[in-house]
């Protein structure tokens, strides 16, 4: 116990929200939920002390022992730092949406529930030591983010995003899930620590590599790296304090956890290195040169995103060369990558958040129609600027400083001598630096366009002013953060970086400080990374002025081949799919249904029995034959004939209530009167049932079946019957186990303090099955009562935007 | 359709109550003799049809005005708050209790966490099965 309950705060905290939305309509209920996020943060930045030392602290909660799976929260650097950005950007997210989302006309108790279960979720899947439950969180996120993209579920666009993004993250996720069950079977242990203390076991294991693609399907599906990115984009349809949290800062950020966090057993791999930097890399490029193309300011912020995710990612890849040369130049990727992390969250986030207030105060996010804000939107605007200078990767904003360290890693991999690096790794340099000048263009492009220009205000659906004072609060926040950590970065290396490389590299380093790098801005003019940052901003700016003139070569691309398009037609032909293999066989008659299920049992049973020789009928065991037991079967046998004869319906339902009488009949003689009494009680209940549904039943007519229909029916009853018959004998004649009867004659006073053995059987012997037998029976009767009254209300059409 | 049914009606006031009472006793003689929650339930249910026969759906709804659908609900919970129960008093789920006490009237008798629970089967089992006639019963 301890710590670890506290994941869960933010999902109990919302329990709350219904009453708080629904009895304090005057107080907006955003106020009540700020409260979280910060107390979690201020708590757990408590931890920073413990992480700057290189320890670690564990808390634990068993769940299911037996299948070793429980709730570990584990605080090292590395989860420390995602904890603190979680609550940290959490707060100031909650704070910006307290002015974003009207108290009168949005659903809060819904958006402020979905954003405490996302906050639970998330600190479930930085925290969690075991990676069983890391998966629940993991797919817990990708739930949440659903509900959270589709929360304006009137609009077709939300709903589509919502849907986009599911499939491809549940889907990654449940690869992922994949790859933690073979890690689990090669180290024999689903804790994250004792994995990576096995895992030099696992290296030369058929299941290795195997495990790390799936593991990292997992990664880059919910990292939006290419080609998963997709669904980021459509994402966006999101109120836009969720794109600032989720899908800027943290949600897309756990596929990069989950890099860093397996990196210790996966780093020896060569095919880990080349895939995550790679990936990363062709994320990075491919993302900066769409986002060019955008003309949505949340779009290209969407692709911006994406491209800086696979920034990231890349040099995760890169960090794990360190396990392959002691060079000191390929130990700066791992802080870079955590540095950039930090940095990207501040700058991005204030960036969202700009957007929503451009999009809240003009009514458009449309950058074609904006323009000239500069002079309106002060503010907004000098927050922008900084964030999107920093994400141009220009002094004295801390994006220049990770940038720098970027380049400075990429131009390391050239000397990197295994895996074919020295003939392929000038490329990684090349690449980076072409994605960089687009990264700065797309941020030149953000801001200028937006706030600068021609004045367009007139054209605009609202009457633009600057945002109120409270909705500019976190964005100056952030704004200010982006300035601070440029002349502070060897601080927040101490504080937050170091401990959270020493997580990545555990086994390069005993102690935070012996993480030997130095953040600084200047070098000297000898410096490669230098001149490739002057060289870019050169050819930026005259790309960027010059813009207009080559944009037009997006349009080269044909529409039809694109990802999204490669998406929508897979969508489609799932459905189209599934659809015609249901058709196929669903012809809607319960009598079809029957006739499969009962033609299955009684061909599979039959040749189970056979084949395992399992037919044996002992003539001794039986009892003897009664008078009356002859009686009540000749009664039967009669009966059952009488209902397939019958002319009329009301003379079939009669004979099967004699059938079902003779039943009982039987029972008293084999002197069950449990059984009896229930049979009948039953036969009468379903023999009224049936008459009081006489009215609606159709006449008892052929249902245009043929002969062969006929003979076909009569061979399956056949074969259901004799199936039964022989069942019984063999279950009879032999018995593999003693009989259970002897226990429950001996226990059931002792034990369960009851004398009727059958009902003791039902109520707690068996307990289980009878409280799933009447949860059957409570919505079997919810299913007849809706199906009958929806048939009724199905009247009028309902449309699903409204 | 007007018929005459005096007798049937006659008859059924009184029968109801003698069914419901032997439904009742049923059902608290379970763990001992025969009979129990289930048996209980329908035999109730059965009482109930038995009126929906005599009489028309309207008199009986203002006979028993109960929302039968709710009442499978609550039976479900009671069924499964019993078995959940357990897990407070750090016992494995479903782990019932039992004691014998001497009660005023009754005199010694025993109590059973597992007649909770089949009060929770009895009444999902009359909610389920009222419900079900109900509705396909009602609207014609």
């Amino acid at each position: 116990m301890g710590f670890v309950l506290l994941i869960f705060l933010p999902i109990v905290a919302a329990l709350f929200i219904p009453l708080l939305f629904k009895y304090l309509k005057g107080i907006h209920t955003g106020w009540f939920v700020l409260f979280v996020p910060i107390a979690l943060f201020i708590y757990y930045a408590g931890f920073i002390t413990t992480t700057m030392d290189g320890g670690h602290k564990v808390s634990e909660l068993q769940w299911i022992p037996s299948l070793g799976i429980s709730f570990v929260s584990y605080i090292d650097g590395l989860s420390l730092l995602f904890t603190l950005l979680i609550t940290g950007i959490g707060a100031l997210v909650v704070l910006y949406s307290i002015f974003y989302l009207d108290k009168d006309r949005e659903k809060l108790n819904n958006f402020y529930i979905y954003l405490l279960i996302f906050m639970s979720a998330m600190l479930g899947v930085v925290q969690s030591d075991n990676v069983i439950s890391l998966y629940l969180f993991w797919e817990l996120t990708s739930i949440s983010s659903f509900l959270l993209i589709g929360y304006w579920n009137t609009r077709d666009r939300s709903r589509f995003g919502a849907l986009k993004s599911m499939m491809i993250t549940v889907f990654g996720g449940l690869m992922m899930l994949g790859g933690f069950v073979l890690l689990g079977i090669m180290g024999d242990s689903f804790s994250i620590r004792e994995l990576i203390a096995n895992s030099s076991s696992f290296i030369g294991h058929e299941f290795f590599t195997l495990a790390l693609i799936l593991v990292l399907l997992g990664a880059f599906t919910k990292s939006a790296q290419f080609p998963f990115y997709i669904w980021l984009p459509d994402a966006m349809e999101a109120p836009t304090p969720v794109s600032a949290y989720l899908h800027s800062a943290t949600m897309v950020k756990a596929g990069l956890y989950l890099v860093a966090r397996f990196t210790p057993i996966f780093a020896v791999s060569e095919v880990w290195i080349w895939l995550v930097t790679g990936i990363g890399l062709l994320t990075l490029f491919w993302g900066s040169l769409f986002a060019v193309k955008q003309t949505d300011l949340k779009a290209i912020l969407a692709f911006s995103t994406v491209s800086q995710l696979g920034l990231i990612m890349s040099l995760l890849g890169a960090s794990a060369v360190a396990y392959h040369s002691d060079d000191a130049i390929f130990k700066f990727a791992a802080f870079a990558a955590i540095f950039h992390l930090i940095n990207h969250a501040t700058f991005k986030g204030s960036l969202f958040m700009i957007a929503g207030i451009i999009d809240h105060e003009t009514g458009t996010r449309d950058i074609r129609k904006l323009g000239g804000l500069m002079s309106i939107m002060p503010v907004s605007f000098t927050v922008a600027f900084i964030g999107s200078m920093s994400m141009a990767g220009l002094p004295p904003f801390n994006g220049f400083l990770s940038k720098e360290m970027f380049f400075q890693s990429m131009l390391a991999l050239r000397n990197f001598e295994l895996f074919n690096f020295a003939t392929w790794g000038i490329l990684f340099p090349v690449i980076a630096w072409v994605a960089s000048v687009f990264t700065f263009i797309y941020s030149f492009y953000f801001v200028f366009k937006t706030f600068t220009g021609r004045n367009k205000v007139d054209k605009l659906p609202k009457k633009p002013h600057e945002a109120p004072v409270g909705m500019l609060v976190a964005p100056v926040i952030l704004a200010t953060l982006v300035v601070g950590i440029f002349f502070i970065p060897n601080l927040v290396g101490k504080w937050l970086v170091k401990p959270a490389v020493m997580a990545i590299q555990p086994g390069l380093y005993s102690h935070p400080s012996e993480v030997d790098v130095h953040v600084a801005a200047w070098h000297d003019f000898a410096s490669p990374e230098l001149w490739m940052t002057i060289a870019l901003v050169g050819l930026g700016v005259v790309l960027y002025l010059t813009m207009t003139k080559w944009r037009k070569l997006y349009d080269i691309q044909p529409h039809y081949l694109s990802l999204n398009v490669l998406y929508d037609s897979m969508m489609m032909l799932s459905e189209n799919g599934m659809n015609r293999l249901s058709r196929f066989y669903m012809t809607g008659l319960i009598r079809t249904y029957l006739m499969y299920m009962f033609a299955f049992i009684a061909s599979i049973t039959t040749a189970t029995l056979f084949l395992k020789n399992a037919f044996i009928v002992d003539m001794d065991s039986f009892t003897a034959v009664s008078v009356y037991g002859i009686m009540t079967a000749i009664i039967l046998v009669a009966a059952v004939v009488m209902v397939i004869l019958a002319k009329t319906r009301l003379a079939a339902i009669i004979a099967l209530g004699a059938v079902g009488y003779s039943v009982s009949l039987f029972f008293v003689i084999f002197k069950a009167p449990d059984l009896a009494l229930t049979q009948l009680v039953i036969e009468t209940v379903s023999v009224a049932l049936f008459l009081l549904a006489f009215q609606r039943l159709p006449a008892l007519k052929t249902h245009g079946e043929t002969k062969r229909n006929r003979l076909g029916n009569a061979i399956i009853a056949a074969a259901v019957g004799i199936t039964v018959t022989l069942v019984a004998l063999s279950a009879h004649s032999q018995k593999m186990i003693p009989s259970i009867s002897q226990y429950y004659k001996d226990t059931v006073a002792t034990e369960a303090g009851g004398g009727n053995i059958v009902n003791v059987i039902l109520v707690d012997y068996r307990g289980f099955d009878t409280l799933f037998e009447i949860a059957v029976l409570a919505v079997a009767g919810i299913g007849v009562l809706a199906m009958i009254r929806l048939q009724l209300a199905r009247k009028e059409a309902k449309d699903e935007n409204k | 359709m007007k018929t005459n049914d005096v007798i049937l009606q006659t008859t059924t006031k009184v029968v109801f109550f003698i069914i419901f009472l032997f439904s009742i006793h049923i059902f608290f003689a379970g763990h001992y003799s025969p009979g129990g929650g289930f048996v209980g339930g329908l035999l109730t249910t059965g009482a109930i049809v038995l009126l929906l026969l005599a009489f028309d759906l309207k008199t009986v709804q203002k006979a028993l005005p109960f929302n039968f659908t709710i009442m499978t609900g609550i039976g479900l919970l009671l069924a499964l708050g019993t078995a959940s129960g357990s897990i407070f008093f750090d016992v494995p789920f479903f782990t019932h209790a039992f004691s014998h006490f001497n009660l005023p009237l009754f005199g010694e008798t025993s109590l059973h966490t597992a007649m909770i629970f089949d009060a929770g089967v009895y009444l999902v089992v009359v909610g389920a099965a009222i419900t079900m006639i109900q509705t396909i019963g009602g609207d014609t």
